[in-house]
């Protein structure tokens, strides 16, 4: 009873929280308008790139055409999802390392962790986000998969775990600001390491598939769910990603809890 | 006594801003490791193209060489003047600039230069690492193609900080010209050489972009670094020919936008 009233209060906030943030957002059309038109640009190049493989009849790490763009709009998903989110969230808690104004989020009667990672919102992903989950049906749908609503179901859980994983390791990064007050550029090098995700973990030779699996789980952000999808996901993988997920989130609450025992605010 | 004036300004400017920019020498060696994407490309492709080569004509050492010295061409020619121009404009620093018997745009080139030389070392040590793990990719190369391949690198930065601070003149009527740069970071990104060899385009889409200045940016210096034939001669008037469109373009820009600039802030 107490977990459900409790959930219910966080569901609550959540909403007053991303109502108020989506109505000043939309306040900037013109902004909308170029989001949408870099999606389209950057939906082309990153076409036009993995074409420039299959035309030559060289397949990616054994996945057919559509197969890969299955990978490739997952990816798409889950930068719209970095878009709407993690961007405009996390990379605020430099922001408040730096300017002592944690010392007000730490204060507020919720939870800071909550506070700093769900704070707002930003539409500039939503677009990336609907072609991501259309486009992965179709893709999908064009490379023979069955579709069947328990493959789906498995599919969106998997996304979401690999969500969880990007979010962990997000957060971890962003927080040793509290030590290293300037940890802007280490979270920017973590962006760019996901790029990997856009080509199905098999296109790479294995010194670095071995990386992009343990060290940095690129292959759990759009390969496993892309399997899931496809229907020819092998179990241990999908326990595997459940399992880095529930690993990486428990992760960063203790390193939060961990990290502002340091916190000693900004001015002097 | 006027060149030896314009000398000792370039040497106190330049070496101000190398002190500021030593100062944050962590930031700057994290900033050089989030252009990784070359190498990762360079996986790609070295798995796509194993044993068959199929398309390109480059074989795996000479495959490594490109993506590698892509790597370092774009570590050279990464610019970043709009996003400081438009904080200065947003926050009134850019009118004490505008004052100076300088023009602003030193300031940054100045800046840019100093966080190259910034990062020189640690693109060595990263260029010595991977030779490392992939010594068969080594080739000493010539100092003539070496300085050549310099002097391009020198040239695709300048176009590239060219066409941003254009971007960034802009800055003079919209208040958001880095959400303009965004668009133009596309195209730099996927038709420049960077995550493809420009060859592995298909005949009517390798035409089309090198009719665009983006592959003068990273793609034509990295040919020249890594020893791959190139048409030098052709490159280099490509190369002069953008930046003799691109130079008088943005002084003219700027020249209208400062007529109209009536300051921010405070």
């Amino acid at each position: 009873m107490k977990i459900a009233s409790g959930f219910f209060r966080f569901l609550l906030i959540l909403r007053r929280f991303w109502g108020t943030a989506l109505a000043s957002q939309l306040e900037y059309q013109l902004n909308m308008l170029i989001e949408l038109l870099a999606m389209l640009a950057n939906l082309a190049g990153s076409l036009f790139l993995l074409s420039l493989f299959y035309r030559q009849g060289i397949s990616l790490g054994g996945w057919s055409w559509s197969a890969a763009q299955v990978v490739l709009a997952a990816y798409t998903l889950l930068n719209g999802l970095t878009a709407t989110l993690l961007q405009p969230n996390l990379s605020r808690i430099v922001t408040h390392v730096q300017q002592g104004s944690l010392d007000f989020v730490l204060l507020k009667p919720i939870d800071s962790q909550f506070w700093l990672s769900l704070r707002t919102i930003s539409p500039a992903g939503f677009p990336e986000i609907a072609t991501g989950l259309v486009w992965m049906f179709y893709a999908a749908h064009q490379a023979g998969a069955p579709l069947r609503v328990a493959a789906i179901a498995i599919t969106l859980l998997l996304l979401a775990s690999g969500a969880l994983i990007l979010y962990s390791l997000w957060f971890v990064l962003a927080t040793t600001t509290i030590w290293f007050v300037k940890t802007w550029n280490a979270t920017e090098v973590l962006r760019a390491a996901l790029v990997a995700g856009r080509y199905p973990i098999n296109a790479y030779p294995p010194a670095l598939r071995t990386l992009f699996t343990l060290v940095l789980p690129v292959a759990f952000l759009t390969t496993v769910p892309a399997e899931a999808l496809l229907g020819r996901l092998d179990w241990p993988w999908a326990l595997a990603s459940l399992g880095a997920a529930s690993g990486c989130l428990a992760l960063s609450r203790c390193f939060w809890l961990y990290a502002i025992r340091f916190y000693t605010s900004a001015s002097s | 006594m006027n060149y030896r004036y314009w000398l000792r300004l370039a040497t106190r400017l330049w070496s101000s801003e190398y002190a500021h920019m030593l100062e944050y020498r962590a930031e700057v060696i994290l900033w050089a490791l989030s252009g990784v994407l070359p190498l990762i490309m360079l996986g790609v492709w070295s798995a796509a193209t194993d044993g068959q080569g199929a398309g390109l004509e480059m074989n795996q050492p000479q495959l490594a060489r490109y993506f590698l010295s892509a790597f370092v061409v774009r570590q050279f020619t990464v610019v970043w003047v709009v996003w400081q121009f438009e904080q200065d404009c947003l926050d009134g620093r850019l009118s004490p600039y505008l004052l100076q018997p300088l023009h602003p745009l030193w300031r940054y080139l100045a800046s840019h230069l100093a966080e190259q030389a910034t990062r020189l070392p640690f693109v060595i040590l990263l260029v010595s690492v991977f030779f490392g793990f992939q010594p068969q990719a080594f080739l000493m190369p010539q100092p003539g193609r070496l300085l050549l391949a310099v002097l391009a690198i020198g040239l695709g930065f300048a176009i590239h900080f060219l066409l941003q601070s254009l971007v960034a003149s802009l800055c003079f009527w919209t208040e958001r010209a880095s959400a303009l740069e965004r668009l133009l970071s596309i195209p730099l990104l996927f038709v420049s050489g960077l995550v493809a060899p420009l060859d592995a385009f298909p005949p009517g889409a390798r035409q089309l972009a090198l009719h665009t200045p983006f592959p003068w940016i990273i793609g034509f210096p990295a040919q020249l670094l890594s020893g791959a034939e190139v048409d030098i001669g052709a490159g280099f008037a490509a190369v002069a020919v953008w930046i003799a469109l691109l130079l008088p373009l943005l002084l003219l820009t700027w020249r209208l936008g400062v007529r109209r600039y009536s300051a921010m802030g405070a």
